[in-house]
């Protein structure tokens, strides 16, 4: 049996590694200066949909939904191996929470047509909700396996994973269609290949095509992205985006650091005598 | 949902293995008994699992005034869907207000999965949650749910609302709130379910599980020593176990640090890992990410080393070295070691 896989990717602004070069000198983060990047478990996702199409064969459809800049992950999904991508893009799609993000990717998946497994990183580094796969997985009526760092047996519709569980990890069996949320502590992505690069590194999105010609040249190599609005996707617009969403920012505060007086000592075998010193006496240590 | 229907009280789910209750919930119903009292109304919780009635005296000596029992010889493990189930049944008959999940494996999945079933709002990982008003426009919302959560990777503070469904949802990692004081005289309601499973519900079933014992106990550590990216590998982490070992601390990381492999995931300190209040803290290699500092900054003492002066750290820290790990490090076990 082949399977029919979709993987759900975001873009995501490269948080990890927030240096004092992308902070203001008022001490706020510049989010423009954060590269925008595939977020990382998401990688792990489609790695794992990888590992089940070179075992049993299938077809790959990656899905994201985010603005048109967010072609360039589909377009790197499409590098390592994945066999369809869609684009999700509408104004209305702004704004959305978890759960008017799970309307639009629930209803983009079903449009997609057929399928048994699910794929999903275990959460985004923007948000670190990891609430977008459940709430798919609830929509789609099907059960869910988060936290998955394997698929250990699949044969026909019987399953068995290996997911993470508070100080330890269980298996479960079961039957698909499934969603899977992958954790980092599964297989490691595989990088792009170059020959797969090369090819995709010229897809566009229709919006993005300058001319008639260009359109037709890119779609007789299957190189056009397709992009899916509001109306392509077929969901209610008042579930979708800021209208679509159950909670409102009442308030957001930049963090702002200013520097609060503290001791300094220097790296000398003295400066650290004086501070361990400094800890004994104020019964630190 | 109606929200003026919606007005009953503050719930908190119990989680549990095998009967064994989950810290987080304990800190929960501290949390919510506050919110509870603030906003006039009842606390509630429901315990789902197997063997699981003999909790109901604690979670009421613990705060709870109400206390659903949903007892079933095959959910003594936490299963996604009859949990959910019997959750949204709950959720349902009385309308709770407010849902409060701890944000430990088991409630980022069942959280959202009720969240999704009631179509309601469900904000991860607070860090501080209020009763307040919200207003947008002309209208008031007035007694409603502050969550307070750091956001853009930790960068920003974000105060959310969920003005018009109910229940308002949240999950809150262990050790952000207090535990309880017990009283033991404290009376209340026990309510007793008498679930049963659907073929549905057990279409995933566990067939093993392996649980390793808890070996990293940072919550009651007096001194943690911990790491960040300035390390650059599993291999140059090594050091900090020994000065912490020296100092009788526990070893802590960013998430940076774990992600990258440094460490595991245990040792996580920040928003989506521990957090903790120790006597001492010491920050190496650290930058600063607030996410990470939302989960060390009570801290009694803390003492940052960092190559970068203008490392975000050093402004919460009380002593401060710039300079080099690997340098320093040694002579910090060096003085400890030769101390009068």
């Amino acid at each position: 049996m082949s399977y029919d896989m979709v993987c759900l990717i975001k873009q995501v602004p490269d948080t990890r590694n927030v240096t004092s070069d992308v902070l203001r000198e008022d001490g706020t983060v510049n989010r423009q200066a954060l590269p925008a990047v595939v977020n990382p478990d998401d990688l792990f996702a489609l790695e794992m949909a990888l590992g089940v199409k070179d075992k049993f064969g299938g077809k790959i459809t990656v899905i994201s939904m985010g603005p048109p800049m967010a072609v360039e992950v589909l377009k790197d999904a499409l590098s390592r191996g994945a066999d369809h991508a869609i684009l999700l893009t509408d104004k209305k799609f702004a704004g959305a929470d978890t759960l008017a993000t799970s309307h639009v990717l629930e209803s983009a998946i079903r449009k997609n047509g057929n399928f048994n497994l699910i794929f999903c990183g275990r959460q985004a580094i923007d948000g670190d909700t990891a609430q977008v796969g459940p709430q798919v997985a609830e929509k789609l009526n099907i059960p869910q396996a988060t936290l998955a760092e394997s698929i250990e047996y699949l044969h026909g519709d019987e399953v068995v994973i290996r997911r993470v569980i508070e100080g330890g990890y269980e298996r479960i069996r079961g039957k698909i269609p499934l969603l899977i949320t992958v954790t980092n502590t599964a297989e490691r992505p595989r990088p792009p290949s170059v020959k797969r690069l090369m090819f995709w590194k010229k897809a566009k999105t229709i919006s993005s095509v300058q001319s008639e010609e260009e359109r037709e040249m890119l779609s007789n190599r299957g190189l056009l992205i397709p992009v899916w609005d509001l109306e392509d996707v077929g969901c209610p617009a008042e579930v979708c985006g800021f209208v679509g969403s159950a909670t409102w920012i009442k308030r957001v505060e930049s963090v702002k650091l200013t520097p609060r007086e503290h001791k300094c000592f220097d790296t000398s075998e003295q400066g650290i005598k004086d501070l361990i010193n400094e800890l004994i006496v104020e019964h630190i240590i | 949902m109606n929200r003026q229907v919606m007005e009953n009280g503050v719930w908190v789910f119990i989680e549990n293995d095998l009967g064994a209750i989950a810290d987080v919930s304990f800190e929960l119903l501290w949390k919510g008994r506050e919110l509870a009292d603030q906003l006039r109304s009842e606390l509630a919780c429901f315990i789902i699992g197997h063997g699981v009635l003999d909790a109901a005296p604690e979670l009421i000596a613990h705060g709870a005034d109400k206390v659903y029992v949903a007892d079933h010889s095959q959910l003594g493990h936490y299963l996604t869907l009859p949990y959910t189930r019997i959750a949204v049944e709950l959720i349902r008959e009385y309308l709770p207000s407010i849902l409060l999940i701890g944000a430990t494996n088991t409630g980022r999945d069942l959280a959202p999965r009720i969240a999704s079933h009631m179509r309601t709002g469900l904000t991860a990982d607070c860090t501080d949650l209020q009763i307040g008003e919200y207003k947008f426009g002309k209208r008031i919302w007035n007694k409603i749910l502050l969550q307070i959560r750091p956001a853009f990777g930790g960068n920003v503070i974000a105060t959310i609302v969920t003005p018009e469904t109910r229940p308002q949802m949240a999950t809150v990692r262990e050790g952000v709130f207090k535990q309880p004081s017990v009283d033991s005289s404290r009376k209340g309601q026990v309510v007793q379910l008498n679930p049963t499973l659907t073929e549905q519900d057990l279409i995933l079933k566990i067939v093993e599980r392996v649980k390793a014992e808890k070996k990293v106990n940072l919550k009651s550590a007096r001194v943690i020593v911990a790491g960040g990216m300035g390390f650059g590998s599993r291999e140059n982490f090594k050091i900090i176990h020994e000065l912490a070992k020296i100092l009788g601390g526990e070893v802590g990381a960013t998430r940076a640090a774990v992600d990258a492999g440094f460490i595991d995931r245990e040792h996580q300190i920040g928003q989506t890992g521990v957090t903790v209040r120790p006597n001492l803290y010491i920050a190496l290699g650290i930058s600063g990410a607030v996410q990470h500092m939302a989960g060390m900054q009570e801290s009694n003492r803390i003492a940052a080393i960092n190559t970068d002066p203008n490392a975000p750290i050093f402004s919460i820290a009380h002593y401060g070295i710039v300079g080099n790990l690997h340098e320093t490090i040694p002579r910090m076990i060096k003085a400890y070691k030769e101390k009068d």
